[in-house]
């Protein structure tokens, strides 16, 4: 007993936090618990979500081995090569960033630099919206109305470059509206509302007096955002960039409804293709044996390339405000 | 749902609680109370998920089966074969809707297990098809895997036109219309064609790689949608889908030598003249009869013969009993088939072993 007294006494004067006090009141301890504990609850269940997902996938990186890149995916003849879907994946992120990013960076200087912010709120509100509305939502819109549509105009952009060297093989003769284009579009609205706001964070923490420096020295408003902004933001829009990137990578439902489910790998821009997440959406209902376990893998590569992602765009955002800061 | 658990878990408290209570109440006479399962009153939750092709008919069974148990709640939940496959075996839910036996490589699951296999519903895959002005098409099944494997790319080929005298058939090129997501559907009708012709290349599973210019859609409601807007195209559709879209579908030549028109008739018949094992599993794809309907499933409701509840096995025995009984009569009006008298009789009769 009387040793836990002597332990107590000098363990309580030594939290720097309150040196006025002779010991943390309990409610401010129990506090400090509770939050510790939910911090780390978070942590506990990715990991354990990490470690029950890879010990299902096991029977996949058994049988395939260095397989798992293979080419073909074909449950009929037990070949589990995610080759083709990791294809789809990064072409249409890609597809999705070259199309929303320009968009979201302008939008976001707008934002910032150019119009006055009574007028910017209800701007942001309306991109905002974009993000509110659900991926099935997106999903049906892009297969039901707008792959019909936009089928037409690859029909024409098809005919066009028959012949042409390099676009031919990335645009050539479509099959119908549901292809890695489609996709790519459908995730480049869905990215907008993202990497729009986080640009314009970003884009918000250049210091009034670099701007004011620049238009002192007679800088256009162009000139200034290419001197003052522009250098000082750069490394936080990568960020952004890749937060959307990381977001696109991750979409089910959207894709799986337009991507047109088939697992090949082209040059072909409007041909259909499959994706990481799509393809375990579709397929993992009726899956069984190691045809599951290689959805389930799936689902473990697709965790590790968005932790990967994020964590250098978080790199990347975080350096920025700090620089932003300093 | 909240609500709804909580009652049930009530339900379920209050049933043990009145079960103990007879029990302690008559101990001597306690096979009395076990026997009139079907007349005397249950309560309480059988879960159940699994396969989508169940899923229509176990809803209205559901709803119907109300005026029989009003205490008893059904669940199911969709989700796949597999799913509910998996659902069984890691014990969530009581009973599980399988378009297919429990393949070699899920067998472990079970840990030794008997599972039970009660058939329930019997379907045909209709070949719908998209060609304004062309009714009553007829196709073989080597012409099939051809047209599914992109081997056939006009509607005007002469292996098409062979089978169809006098039918006028466009250039038109054909669009196969597939599924996107894994099936019990495609499963079925790849076996088909793994059966019935051996210039099928693709093999058979639950999905299929199929010609890289087919479309995909997801469920048999999304094909029927491809197929319905798409002139020239030909896809592979659960009946009643293809009913409720009002699509056409073609007349198969059976093993017969017989082209049949998918119906509840026909398919029932396809089932009757399959070879049903012990367990009642059987396959009603490509099997005799001069009136089978070649391409035709089937589902089957899986459930352990052990049960640790006599309370749970009361109620599968109550639920499954309908399905098999009075359920049969609610099938055609929803475009599914009844199974046949025989086969039916050998599913009831085995209801007994549920719980022994």
């Amino acid at each position: 007993m009387s040793t836990v007294t002597q332990q107590a006494g000098p363990a309580t004067p030594a939290g720097p936090a309150r040196p006025l006090s002779g010991r943390r009141p309990l409610g401010d301890r129990t506090f400090q618990v509770i939050t510790l504990a939910a911090g780390l609850l978070v942590l506990v269940i990715l990991v354990l979500i990490a470690f029950s997902t890879t010990q299902q996938a096991a029977p996949w990186f058994k049988a395939e081995g260095w397989g798992i890149f293979g080419t073909t995916w074909n449950p009929a003849t037990n070949q589990f090569g995610a080759l083709a879907f990791i294809y789809g994946t990064a072409i249409t992120g890609v597809i999705a960033l070259i199309m929303a990013v320009p968009v979201s960076v302008a939008i976001a200087l707008l934002l910032t630099e150019v119009v006055p912010y009574r007028w910017a709120r209800p701007i942001v509100y309306v991109i905002d919206l974009l993000a509110v509305v659900p991926s099935v939502v997106w999903g049906l819109w892009g297969i039901l109305v707008f792959a019909p549509w936009i089928a037409k105009i690859y029909a024409h952009i098809g005919s066009a470059v028959t012949g042409i060297p390099v676009l031919d093989s990335l645009f050539g003769p479509p099959t119908s509206g549901a292809s890695f284009f489609t996709a790519g579009i459908i995730l480049a609205f869905m990215i907008t509302p993202i990497v729009t706001s986080l640009s314009r964070e970003v884009i918000a923490t250049v210091p009034a007096i670099d701007k004011e420096g620049a238009y002192a020295l007679g800088a256009t408003r162009l000139e200034m955002i290419q001197g003052a902004v522009w250098p000082h933001s750069k490394g936080g829009i990568v960020g952004a960039v890749l937060l959307g990137l990381g977001r696109a990578m991750g979409e089910t439902i959207a894709v799986a409804l337009v991507i047109g489910s088939s697992a090949t790998i082209t040059s072909h821009l409007f041909a259909p293709g499959d994706s990481m997440p799509a393809v375990i959406a579709n397929q993992f209902g009726e899956a069984s044996g190691v045809f599951r376990a290689a959805l389930m893998g799936l689902g473990v590569l697709l965790f590790a390339f968005t932790i990967i992602v994020n964590v250098i765009a978080r790199a990347a955002v975080g350096r920025s405000v700090e620089q932003g800061s300093a | 749902m909240q609500r709804v658990r909580t009652h049930s878990a009530v339900m379920a408290g209050a049933a043990l609680t009145a079960m103990a209570l007879s029990l302690a109440a008559c101990s001597s006479s306690s096979s009395s109370s076990g026997g009139g399962s079907s007349s005397s009153s249950l309560s309480g939750t059988l879960n159940a998920s699994g396969s989508t092709f169940q899923l229509t008919f176990q809803q209205t069974a559901i709803q119907s089966f109300k005026s029989v148990q009003p205490n008893m709640t059904i669940n199911y939940g969709g989700g796949g074969s597999g799913k509910g496959r998996t659902d069984l075996a890691s014990g969530v839910v009581q009973f599980a809707g399988s378009d297919s036996p429990i393949p070699s490589d899920e067998t472990a699951n079970f840990k030794g297990k008997t599972v039970l296999y009660f058939p329930v519903v019997i379907g045909p895959i209709t070949m719908s098809y998209n060609l304004s002005g062309v009714t009553g098409l007829k196709l073989t099944a080597p012409v099939i895997a051809d047209i599914f494997q992109a081997k056939i790319a006009k509607w005007n080929d002469p292996a098409i036109t062979a089978l169809n005298p006098g039918v006028k058939l466009p250039s038109t090129p054909i669009v196969i219309a597939r599924r996107s997501d894994s099936s019990g559907t495609t499963a079925n009708f790849s076996q088909f064609l793994v059966d019935s012709s051996p210039n099928w290349k693709l093999g058979t599973s639950s999905t299929i790689s199929w010609p890289a210019a087919s479309r995909g859609g997801n469920g048999n409601g999304g094909v029927a949608q491809i197929v319905k807007t798409t002139p020239g195209a030909i896809g592979y559709v659960d009946y009643s889908d293809a009913k409720a879209s009002g699509l056409s579908y073609a007349s198969v030549k059976n093993k017969a030598g017989n082209y049949v028109a998918p119906s509840i008739s026909s398919a029932t018949s396809a089932a009757d003249n399959a070879t049903v094992a012990p367990n009642l599993t059987f396959s009603s794809v490509w099997t005799p009869g001069a009136q089978s309907y070649p391409v035709t499933y089937q589902s089957w409701d899986l459930v352990y013969q052990k049960q640790s509840s006599t309370n749970t096995t009361k109620m599968l025995k109550a639920y499954i009993g309908y399905l098999l009984g009075a359920g049969q009569q609610l099938l055609p009006q929803l475009n599914y088939a009844p199974l046949p008298a025989s086969l039916d009789q050998k599913a009831t009769a085995q209801l007994s072993k549920i719980g022994s």
